[in-house]
């Protein structure tokens, strides 16, 4: 074997066989729905709909798929989002009726409602922040291991939760913040982003192929490039356009979207991207490669916060109130997500576009036996077991590789 | 000679043409001797000669179809067909390695009857069990409190543990792999006490050690190994250190490295009366040296002599458990960190690459360029393709063999995974470069290669530290050699005055004055 001639090997389409499995198996589950169900799984409007309840979950997934990797776990998420809504609905029913009022006298009551949504999202962003902080400061810094402080935090912010609540739901939400959770983009937008979508797609791929001439790297023939490209931009547009065939792109699923996207980049193309997977890989050998380890497990937990602060408000606008059982056990969707999308609880393996997609068979499995009226209990079952047969496959699938 | 009056009726065990291949090394080559019933019966050899090697195959580690050559143990042959211990413990031949492999949490009698817990009806015997601890404590005149926890036991008394744990199973033969390594003075001498014990009652030992004295107090036989190949088995009564040195490194040099003019330049590095304090221990000991630009420092020593605590202590390891002065290029510098070396540029290739220095799951290429990203990315990107390029001149440089850069590093041969955790640290441009035993379990090509590299790098005025196991590769290749027992220098010689047996002299210059415990 001639040493190094790896450039032809260079992969156009980044995305693991893993992830092709899961894709296989998504399609698989949306056909069988898709038949038991006369069709209805597959209408364009359960599609939407099945698309905003993932919305939540995905945040929490996208965050923990960082802290998997580098060999964490975050137990806390599911309290501390319901925690973040609390704090949202208590800002906007009780504490910024009384006050901001008299601060601006002058403001209409719509631009106060937006004004006061304004404000509560940035009080949730940092309060989720500053949760993840402390959270990672103790398990980066302190050495308890992150199962019990999280499971602790898991604990304490559900205290909030009930502290905060007294037991009630708290109502009513600004109109403006439920509209982040359920609104929906008007048709004419929502190409206008398929659009621009393409246009940078192409521009990547061209960017791309001009980089590697640079550098000397061998370039796949440009029509093959175009049609990759191509392939990718039809995705996108026909997205848009089933979507835009019920109500519209929801603005839920676009956040969620570019929050995929920039934390795709952030595991892909950054150094601290390359630090989790490393500190994951082998913390010891990242440590020694003069790697700060502990600052790079703080920040994950920092980026997990702040991802909860968004999905804290997405969740109050999605149920208008903020309510007790808010987040309830969504650490364990998220983590199953992350799981199903193919990421090691081990450490070192994993990716946003995985758990996105683990996120996306989950809640299918979730939405299509709903849409069948399946008992609740049954749910909770099938979902069991194929979070347990999903790893199983995944582990004797890694053996055999190893073998 | 030796070997050959030992009358076959009388040998408990007999090792005829062992050989054992590992891919890309012969670690046995066609080992014969035996051992007679009742002896203490020793095994030398320098690192790499094939003792653990030998003592696997005898433990049952590696099984029967995986060695050539027979073994016969009181005259029946050992056909051990699992890799599990539990058959070679069933035919009465127990291990006891350096290390104590126990239940830190359970105490001595849990230990001890660990897997054979006396019982009655699935119900453990409490009483009996502890009873029998004693029994074979004070029969063996072992002393350890029998209801301790192992974890509030000295090392000492761990081996001790291990060793009963071997005798309640009724042993018939007891090897000890270095179970001297981790003890002090006064635990050795308790030992020795404990082994002419079982001698008394019939037990036969296979003793293992690099402290040759210990050979000269209890063994009846030493059988030297030397390249996977029996050098000679001799009756200890016949024969002394000195002879068993030169049969343990007496070889001719061949070519085995390459030729290279040294020309070093200016003091880099000092080190000043470097004392590290580790686990209330002293792994390090007023140690001092200096380095010059372009030149090769060797540092010999046996396992657990304290050269890799040194150049990790160097590298930033111990933070500040670290006394003593470091200076370099005449200016004094404090380093708390691996991050901290780097910045200086000192770069160390460490001692367990698959443990300490790559990322086995990861592509090559990230593992390249991992301690080097900043070179070619800013807070918000990674230049990829400017990643790859200089990766691909890295591997190209180390003529790294990969079917691709984008292979996984696991996949990879232990030379070639080694040359990757070197192509790292080359990246980064070192000033100083350590590299801690380089070659160990590198096939001789891959070898050489390293050996030419490591030469260019010095003629580009790199200061290079090198530890090794192996004595011809500190011969061959260093400017100076300093020599570490026990946490200390014991010697620094020039490259025209050493001479292994020199090395090995000083290496086991037990300078026992100063116990520690």
């Amino acid at each position: 074997m001639k040493p190094l001639n790896f450039i032809h090997k260079i992969k156009k389409i980044k995305i693991d066989i893993r992830a092709y499995t899961l894709i296989f198996a998504l399609l698989v589950i949306w056909l069988l729905f898709g038949s038991l169900t006369g069709g209805v799984f597959l209408s364009s409007r359960n599609f939407s709909n099945l698309l905003r309840q993932m919305t939540i979950v995905s945040f929490l997934s996208i965050g923990m798929t960082l802290v998997i990797i580098t060999g964490n776990i975050d137990l806390s998420v599911g309290s501390m989002i319901g925690f973040i809504s609390v704090i949202a609905a208590y800002l906007q029913a009780v504490m910024f009726p009384t006050f901001l009022p008299g601060l601006f006298p002058t403001l209409s009551v719509e631009l106060l409602g937006i004004l006061s949504t304004i404000i509560t999202i940035i009080i949730c962003l940092l309060l989720g922040l500053l949760i993840g902080i402390c959270q990672g400061y103790i398990v980066a810094y302190g050495g308890v291991p992150a199962f019990i402080v999280t499971l602790g935090g898991m604990l304490v912010l559900r205290g909030g939760v009930l502290g905060v609540t007294r037991g009630k739901t708290i109502v009513p939400i600004e109109d403006s913040l439920r509209l982040i959770a359920q609104g929906y983009l008007s048709k004419n937008p929502g190409i206008l982003i398929a659009v621009i979508a393409i246009i940078i797609i192409f521009l990547i791929t061209l960017q791309s192929r001009t980089k590697k001439k640079q550098y000397g790297l061998e370039i796949k023939p440009l029509p093959y490039d175009l049609v990759v490209a191509s392939v990718y931009s039809a995705l996108v547009l026909g997205f848009v356009l089933i979507m835009n065939s019920y109500k519209g792109l929801q603005i839920p699923v676009l956040i969620m979207t570019i929050i995929a996207i920039l934390f795709t980049y952030l595991t892909n193309n950054t150094r601290f991207g390359r630090y989790i997977y490393a500190v994951g890989g082998n913390r010891e050998a990242a440590r020694l490669s003069g790697i700060n380890v502990q600052s790079v497990v703080l920040k994950t937990y920092a980026l997990i916060g702040l991802l909860g602060g968004v999905a804290g408000i997405v969740l109050t606008g999605y149920v208008a109130a903020g309510t007790t059982s808010g987040g309830m056990n969504y650490e364990l969707s998220a983590i199953g997500g992350c799981v199903m999308g193919g990421t090691s609880l081990m450490g070192g393996i994993g990716t946003v576009f995985g758990a996105l997609m683990g996120t996306l068979l989950m809640t299918s499995l979730e939405n299509g036996m709903s849409v069948m009226n399946m008992s609740v209990f049954w749910q909770y079952i099938v979902k069991g077991l194929i979070l347990i047969l999903a790893v199983y496959v995944d582990v004797t699938s890694r053996k055999n590789k190893s073998l | 000679m030796g070997g050959n009056n030992i009358l076959k009726d009388e040998c408990i065990l007999r090792i005829e043409s062992v050989t054992k291949d590992f891919p890309g090394i012969r670690a046995l080559s066609n080992v014969s001797f035996k051992i007679k019933k009742g002896d203490i019966h020793g095994l030398c050899g320098e690192n790499g000669a094939g003792k653990s090697t030998l003592v696997k195959i005898l433990a049952g580690v590696y099984p029967h179809h995986t060695y050539e050559g027979k073994i016969y143990f009181n005259d029946k042959e050992l056909k051990f067909t699992s890799s599990s211990i539990e058959e070679a413990i069933k035919e009465g031949i127990a291990t006891v390695y350096q290390e104590p492999v126990l239940v830190p949490q359970m105490t001595v009698g849990e230990n001890i009857f660990l897997g054979r817990e006396p019982e009655d009806k699935g119900i453990i015997n409490w009483s009996k069990l502890f009873s029998d601890t004693k029994k074979i404590l004070k029969k063996y005149e072992l002393n350890i409190p029998f209801f301790a926890k192992v974890s509030t036991l000295s090392v000492g008394q761990q081996q001790m543990v291990e060793i009963a744990k071997a005798l309640v199973q009724e042993i018939k033969l007891l090897i000890l792999d270095e179970p001297t390594s981790a003890l002090n003075e006064a635990e050795v001498n308790y030992l020795m006490e404990i082994l002419k014990n079982l001698k008394d009652n019939g037990v036969t030992c296979i003793y293992i050690s690099h402290r040759l004295e210990e050979f000269f107090r209890i063994t009846d036989n030493i059988t030297v190994l030397r390249d996977g190949r029996v050098v000679d088995t001799v009756r200890t009564v016949d024969t002394s250190e000195e002879k068993v040195i030169a049969m343990m490194v007496g070889r001719e040099m061949k070519k085995r490295f390459p030729v290279r003019n040294s020309k070093p330049g200016e003091k880099i590095l000092e080190v000043k009366d470097l004392s590290v304090l580790a686990q209330r221990k002293m792994v390090i000991k007023n140690v001092s040296f200096d380095l010059r630009k372009g030149e090769i420092l060797g540092i010999a020593g046996l396992m657990g002599s304290g050269r890799t605590e040194l150049v990790t202590a160097i590298f930033g390891e111990y933070g500040k458990h670290v006394t003593g002065e470091i200076f370099l290029e005449g200016k004094p510098v404090k380093i708390n960190s691996a991050r901290d070396a780097m910045k200086y540029g000192i770069s160390l290739v460490p001692e367990d690459r698959k443990k300490m220095g790559l990322v086995l799951i990861q592509e090559v290429f990230k593992n390249i360029s991992l301690s080097n990203l900043r070179k070619f990315s800013n807070a918000l990107s990674i230049d990829k393709y400017k990643e790859l390029k200089e990766c691909k001149k890295y591997a190209d440089y180390l003529t790294i063999k990969t079917p691709s850069l984008f292979t996984i590093t696991e996949s990879l041969s232990g030379g070639n995974q080694q040359k990757v955790v070197i192509a790292k640290w080359l990246m980064s441009n070192p000033k100083i470069l350590i590299l801690d035993d380089p070659t160990r379990g590198i096939d001789v090509g891959t070898k050489y290669e390293i050996y030419n590299l490591i030469n260019r790098l010095a003629e580009n005025g790199v200061g290079i530290i090198m530890i090794s196991s192996e004595l011809e590769e500190i011969l061959g290749m260093s400017d100076r050699i300093t020599v570490m027992c026990e946490g200390e220098c014991t010697g620094i010689l020039d490259r025209k005055d050493a001479t292994q047996e020199r090395i090995m002299a000083l290496a086991s210059t037990t300078k026992r004055s100063h116990s520690y415990s």
